[in-house]
């Protein structure tokens, strides 16, 4: 009876462990601060109606960034511990963290940064900013756009709750291959904790990736043909196309898995007719787009910063948009590089190693075209600008290790070496995340309504900068030693420690830049007034998210304008044609069908994970019964009428105060340090708990 | 917008930069002295042939990349805003020789490296046999967890986590594995890698053209304990390598199904260990063990073209 | 004006429920494509034992076929009633492609009954592994095209056949007709060429 009702759940499960019950005494502790304050503020039905159930992209697309900020918070402490156990465990020395632990924990990295940070914040900024630059209120399902982001947040709780159930998490890699990930090799639930969080986040993808594809084909303002698209809904519409591609393939992949390790099937594992060379290949066949998919917007960012810092249009649009589609197109034949020392023949090894370098060849052009755009133009080094000159630097370099990885001979000897984990955070690190944060602190003006603290801001990027080439040289020279990735221990004669611990010191610099980013955007709040962004255009952008102001009323344009040409703000800045007209307009009602459904999600996967096949089974009826609701309630939109329209503006426009006068300068770190100690004496004196 | 008060000349931040990547560099020179850099010391053909492929390689991504890296910080420096002199024309549209070198630029140097990479791909197949008038030998490779057991079935031999071979001698390493997820089989001074996996057959060619040792692991992620799957590779004279096999055969142990057995159940850091007899057919039996992908032959050597 | 600006509002909606529609049974073709490249990989492993030649039943997967075509058969000539507003031939039509879907699904699961009760599972090796999930995945939204079929039906009952309700059946045919399509491959793939 206990075994049906709790399945392989028992009190073993519950953390007793100083890890599990450290991180379930921090989540729990962090979890009571949130709830209290959210109490004492008396905010619970505001965060409700205005936040949690809304069906805004602005108000999704910021979500997405807090939870995808905050998983990069813990993604980057599974990193220090990372860089601590290799630093320490030579010789005779094994470190603070046992093997299994030690696979568990970079495993665990692996997958947060992949799937609930890069995704996260990549989903948030195409959530914000692409209907801004083509001219459209909504995305085409706001229904879709909800339900993709509460699926993404239980596989965010999936991920995090192993800690307070069960104590483990997969110890494979970030992606389990087989025969390691089956029940042979890995019985606990680590692997099903693994399997169950990708699965759900990966369908809130897919269903986002299809929700922005429509959007972008069928929501274009007039006049907008697809070749007057803004550079960055380009790259977000190749990145989504191959999303919606590949996703699927993760998704059957997993369930076969599932049927592996819950079901005694027999399609990965060693006997009994299972080929687990097979996962290699499906895994890859997914996993290869996956990088490209998370590059491309970054790549479409930097093409908008660069025309906006250059004050010139892209040197080749057709040459950029060209080189965005080979890439996605090309990225979909390679995957066999990362297992040439599988043994497949020559043959296929080259062919695939040929794939690889035909793949560099859009990509050069596209940093051609960003080169060329900056000859004769006027360049302003502001943060993105700065942002997007490390990226090239660090990106040209992550980039010849890879074509150098594309020829399998060399692979051979730098396959699994530190080689590649260094290549590989080279282009995240230096290529997707750089570029994240330039379009984050590009478009921050839009979004929060003030820019941010360019003083700090400029810190935050050196530390980086320097944090990452301190950290990632060493781990290209232990790979070119012939250092093998993964490794808990090591023999103090590989003369492996020194270099590990260089860049554990260049981890320690990184650190500082996430602290120092966290201090701009506090610095920048206190800041706000001075940093006010009145116009709704800081920078002198070219393309339509520039006329809305900042932030964006939530149905975004009063009237959606037409476009005649590719740089759309520019051309009607120019030729004053911003109208000031009112219609009525049609909104999507909030719902809460996302959190329902994601619910029951989550508990669904939760019962796979611990064989409670009555929950699985009835959270899986439940999906179905809220789905039918939703899809047979006919009153989701509401209007709001002209006038009601013209009225929000106007009230609008009366509440923006004249910039403050006075020499103001963005403050620097002196200051800030200043202003908190000043606060912190302010907050022991009043004792604010104290009052009720 | 307020300019930031003490702006650095960019001139500042050029030195700046360059002081200390040069200071890296030395600081990792100095790391490296007295260490192995095994993909820079080669010591067999293998191991040489891919040294000069990556050297090679990286010279020729190298070459374009330089450029195009000298291109934009130059651009960057010469058209920054402060700098009244250059010319700046928003309404600059390039021609189409712009386009086509865009385009053919890379594409040239991916075909001249494609056409390096294609011919040494086949060249280096790890299936291939190496061209020798030595006559070859072959050592059966088994991968357990989480240790490497090696048989010679020639000299009727059998080591664990320890390989011995005579130098200027082809030896045919065949890989499998037994109850282990996939493990890779790399002896960086002798040449790339190749993954032991259960129920296949993998087979890799390699060589060795100096006397030493040269240390040998897993490189593919297998369990608890990987970091500890380790061996040494040694490369002696053919009379060295003769004297050793006889020394091995008067050793105690032998190894039959029972000591097999007692290998295949885990364990972690394992010493070196030998054995004066194996049991014959026991690399066979065990690839039979997983039926194959038929159920009638284990897998032959993959990579036949 | 305003009415006709509705109207507008409205078509553009339903092209991109159409359109996005469309790219989801894109993605659910892939997820297949997956499922028959896996069979295709697997299914020899049968280490000897039973075949698909041993096992198949023909003329029992033939009557399933013709079943599940004349159901698209039904199901168009429902949407064509749709379009044409008539209320009862919907529900006549699409009735008898219910009934034809559970026909269809009862045959599918006599023949998973056999072979289980033959002692052949997914447990037993890669070749039924591979079928079961194949041809049982297939079985699966065929039982979601039935759920989706009834509830849709007994709308169209209660609220009458309004714009709403044809592009829901419009949807519903679509999934339909699709997964009729990935019947004839796995008829064509799995059983036929079993016999090949």
């Amino acid at each position: 009876m206990k075994e049906f009702l709790l399945g392989k759940l028992s009190l073993r499960a519950l953390p007793h462990e100083w890890f599990t019950i450290g991180a379930t005494v921090s989540f729990l502790l962090l979890a009571l601060i949130v709830i209290v304050a959210i109490t004492r503020l008396k905010r619970w039905k505001w965060l409700w109606n205005e936040w949690l159930t809304s069906v805004d992209p602005k108000k999704i697309g910021i979500m997405y960034f807090l939870v995808g900020g905050f998983m990069l918070l813990r993604g980057g402490l599974d990193a220090i511990m990372i860089w601590l156990q290799q630093a320490l465990s030579s010789g005779s020395s094994q470190g603070y963290l046992s093997a299994d632990h030690f696979q568990q924990i970079f495993t665990a990295h692996g997958n947060i940064m992949v799937f609930f940070v890069a995704m996260a914040l990549i989903f948030g900024l195409i959530n914000y900013i692409v209907p801004l630059q083509i001219g459209a209120r909504d995305l085409a399902s706001p229904f879709l756009n909800t339900l993709g982001f509460w699926l993404f947040v239980a596989g965010v709780i999936m991920v995090n709750i192993f800690f307070m159930v069960g104590g483990e998490y997969a110890a494979t890699g970030w992606l389990a291959v087989a025969p390691l990930s089956g029940t042979e090799f890995s019985p606990g639930v680590g692997v099903d904790y693994w399997i169950w969080s990708l699965q759900i986040s990966g369908i809130g993808t897919t269903l986002g990736a299809l929700n922005f594809i429509m959007t972008i084909l069928k929501m274009r303002a007039p006049g907008m043909t697809l070749w007057k698209m803004p550079l960055f809904t380009w790259g977000s519409l190749c990145s989504m196309i191959m999303a919606v591609t590949v996703f699927p393939l993760l998704t059957a992949t997993l369930f076969l898995m599932f049927l592996d390790r819950n079901f005694g099937a027999h399609f990965f594992t060693t006997t009994l007719g299972g080929n687990a060379m097979m996962y290699t290949n499906l895994i890859w066949m997914w996993g290869h787009p996956e990088v490209y998919i998370l590059m491309l917007p970054s790549f479409g960012a930097f093409s908008e910063i660069v025309q906006t810092f250059s004050r010139k249009a892209i040197a080749s649009y057709k040459s950029n948009v060209l080189g965005m589609i080979g890439v996605s197109a090309f990225a979909l034949s390679v995957w066999l590089h990362h297992f040439f020392t599988m043994g497949a023949g020559a043959n296929v090894n080259a062919f695939f190693g040929l794939m690889t370098m035909i793949i560099a060849i859009p990509t050069s052009v596209l940093v051609f075209t960003w080169i060329a755009t900056m000859y004769k133009g006027r360049i302003r080094f502001a943060t993105p600008m700065l942002w997007f000159m490390g990226f090239i630097g660090t990106f040209a370099i992550g980039g010849i290790a890879g074509v150098l990885l594309a020829v399998p001979p060399v692979d051979f000897q730098l396959h699994n070496s530190l080689f590649l984990v260094a290549h590989f955070h080279t282009m995240v690190i230096g290529g997707v995340l750089f570029g994240i944060f330039a379009g984050l602190s590009y478009w921050f003006p839009k979004i929060a309504g003030f820019r941010l603290n360019e003083r700090i801001g400029k810190y935050a990027f050196w530390c980086w900068l320097s944090g990452f080439i301190m950290a990632f040289t060493p781990l290209y020279v232990l790979g070119i030693m012939g250092a093998t990735r993964r490794l808990d221990h090591y023999d103090a004669s590989t003369g492996y420690q020194p270099f590990f611990i260089m860049s554990l010191i260049g981890g320690i610099v990184i650190m500082i830049g996430v602290a120092l980013q966290i201090v701009q955007i506090i610095a920048s709040f206190i800041q706000k007034r001075h940093l006010l962004d009145i116009t709704g255009d800081p920078w002198g952008g070219r393309s339509l998210e520039w006329a809305t102001p900042s932030i964006p009323p939530p149905y975004n344009f009063t009237v959606i304008p037409t476009v005649s040409s590719r740089d759309a703000y520019l051309d009607l800045k120019s030729l004053g044609l911003l109208k000031h007209d009112y219609e009525d307009i049609h909104m999507p009602r909030s719902t809460a069908s996302g959190i329902y459904i994601s619910a029951f999600a989550f508990l669904a996967g939760f019962g796979f994970v611990w064989h409670i096949n009555w929950l699985a089974v009835l959270s899986i009826i439940a999906i179905i019964v809220c789905v039918i609701m939703r899809t047979f309630n006919e009153n989701t939109e509401y209007t709001i009428t002209a006038a009601e329209v013209e009225k929000l503006e106007t009230d609008r426009i009366k509440k923006l105060l004249p910039a403050p006068a006075g020499n103001n300068e963005d403050m620097g770190l002196r200051e800030f340090v200043g202003i908190v100690i000043v606060w912190g004496l302010n907050v022991i004196r009043t004792k604010p708990w104290r009052t009720h | 917008m307020t300019k930031p008060k003490n702006k650095r000349a960019p001139s500042n931040h050029v030195g700046l930069i360059l002081l200390s990547l040069t200071g890296l560099g030395m600081c990792i020179t100095f790391l490296l002295q007295g260490v192995d850099v095994a993909l820079f010391n080669p010591k067999g053909l293998i191991a040489s042939e891919q040294h000069r492929l990556m050297i090679i390689s990286a010279a020729l991504l190298l070459a374009i990349t330089i450029p195009t890296l000298f291109l934009l910080y130059f651009f960057a420096w010469k058209y920054r805003e402060s700098n009244e002199k250059a010319t700046h024309d928003p309404t600059a549209r390039h021609g189409k020789y712009f386009v086509f070198s865009l385009w053919a630029i890379p594409s040239v140097f991916m075909l001249l490296l494609a056409s390096i990479m294609w011919p040494a791909t086949h060249k280096l197949a790890p299936q291939k046999s190496i061209a020798s008038s030595a006559k070859p030998i072959t050592i059966q490779v088994v991968a357990m967890r989480w240790k490497w057991l090696f048989i010679y079935p020639e000299q009727n031999i059998a080591t664990v986590n320890f390989v011995q071979v005579p130098v200027n001698t082809p030896v045919r390493f065949d890989l499998t594995a037994d109850e282990t997820p996939m493990s890779s089989f790399w002896i960086p001074n002798l040449g790339g890698q190749l993954y032991a996996m259960t129920g296949h057959q993998n087979q890799l060619n390699l060589i060795a053209d100096t006397p030493g040792d040269y240390p040998g692991r897993s490189a593919e992620i297998n369990g608890a304990g990987f970091s500890g799957m380790k061996f040494m590779a040694r490369a002696s004279s053919q009379a060295g390598f003769d004297q050793w096999v006889r020394d091995v055969k008067l050793s105690s142990g032998a190894l039959d199904t029972t000591e097999y057995k007692k290998l295949l159940s885990p364990s972690k850091n394992n010493p070196a260990a030998l054995y004066s007899q194996a049991e014959s057919g026991l690399y066979d039996t065990l690839l039979k063990k997983y039926g194959g992908t038929h159920g009638q032959q284990p897998d032959q050597a993959m990579g036949h073209e | 004006m305003a009415h006709a600006l509705a109207e507008s509002h409205e078509e553009a909606a339903n092209d991109r429920v159409m359109f996005g529609f469309w790219v989801y049974l894109m993605t659910d073709l892939l997820m297949f494509a997956v499922l028959f490249a896996v069979y295709a990989v697997l299914q020899g492993n049968t280490l000897g034992g039973p075949t698909g030649r041993d096992l198949f039943s023909l003329p029992l997967v033939l009557a399933e076929t013709l079943i599940l075509l004349t159901s698209s058969f039904t199901c168009g000539i429902g949407m064509i009633a749709a379009r044409a507003g008539n209320k009862n031939q919907v529900l006549t039509w699409f009735g008898i492609t219910f009934t034809l879907g559970l026909m269809f699904l009862g045959l599918e699961l006599y023949e998973f009954a056999e072979l289980i009760h033959e002692g052949h599972t997914i447990t037993t090796n890669a070749f039924f592994s591979s079928f079961f999930t194949l041809v049982g995945t297939h079985g699966l939204h065929i039982i979601s095209g039935l759920l989706w079929m009834a509830i849709t039906l007994i709308y169209v009952l209660k609220r009458g056949l309004n714009k709403h309700m044809v592009r829901k059946l419009t949807l519903l045919s679509l999934f339909w007709h699709f997964l009729d399509i990935v019947w004839i491959f796995i008829f064509t793939i799995v059983y036929l060429r079993a016999f090949v």
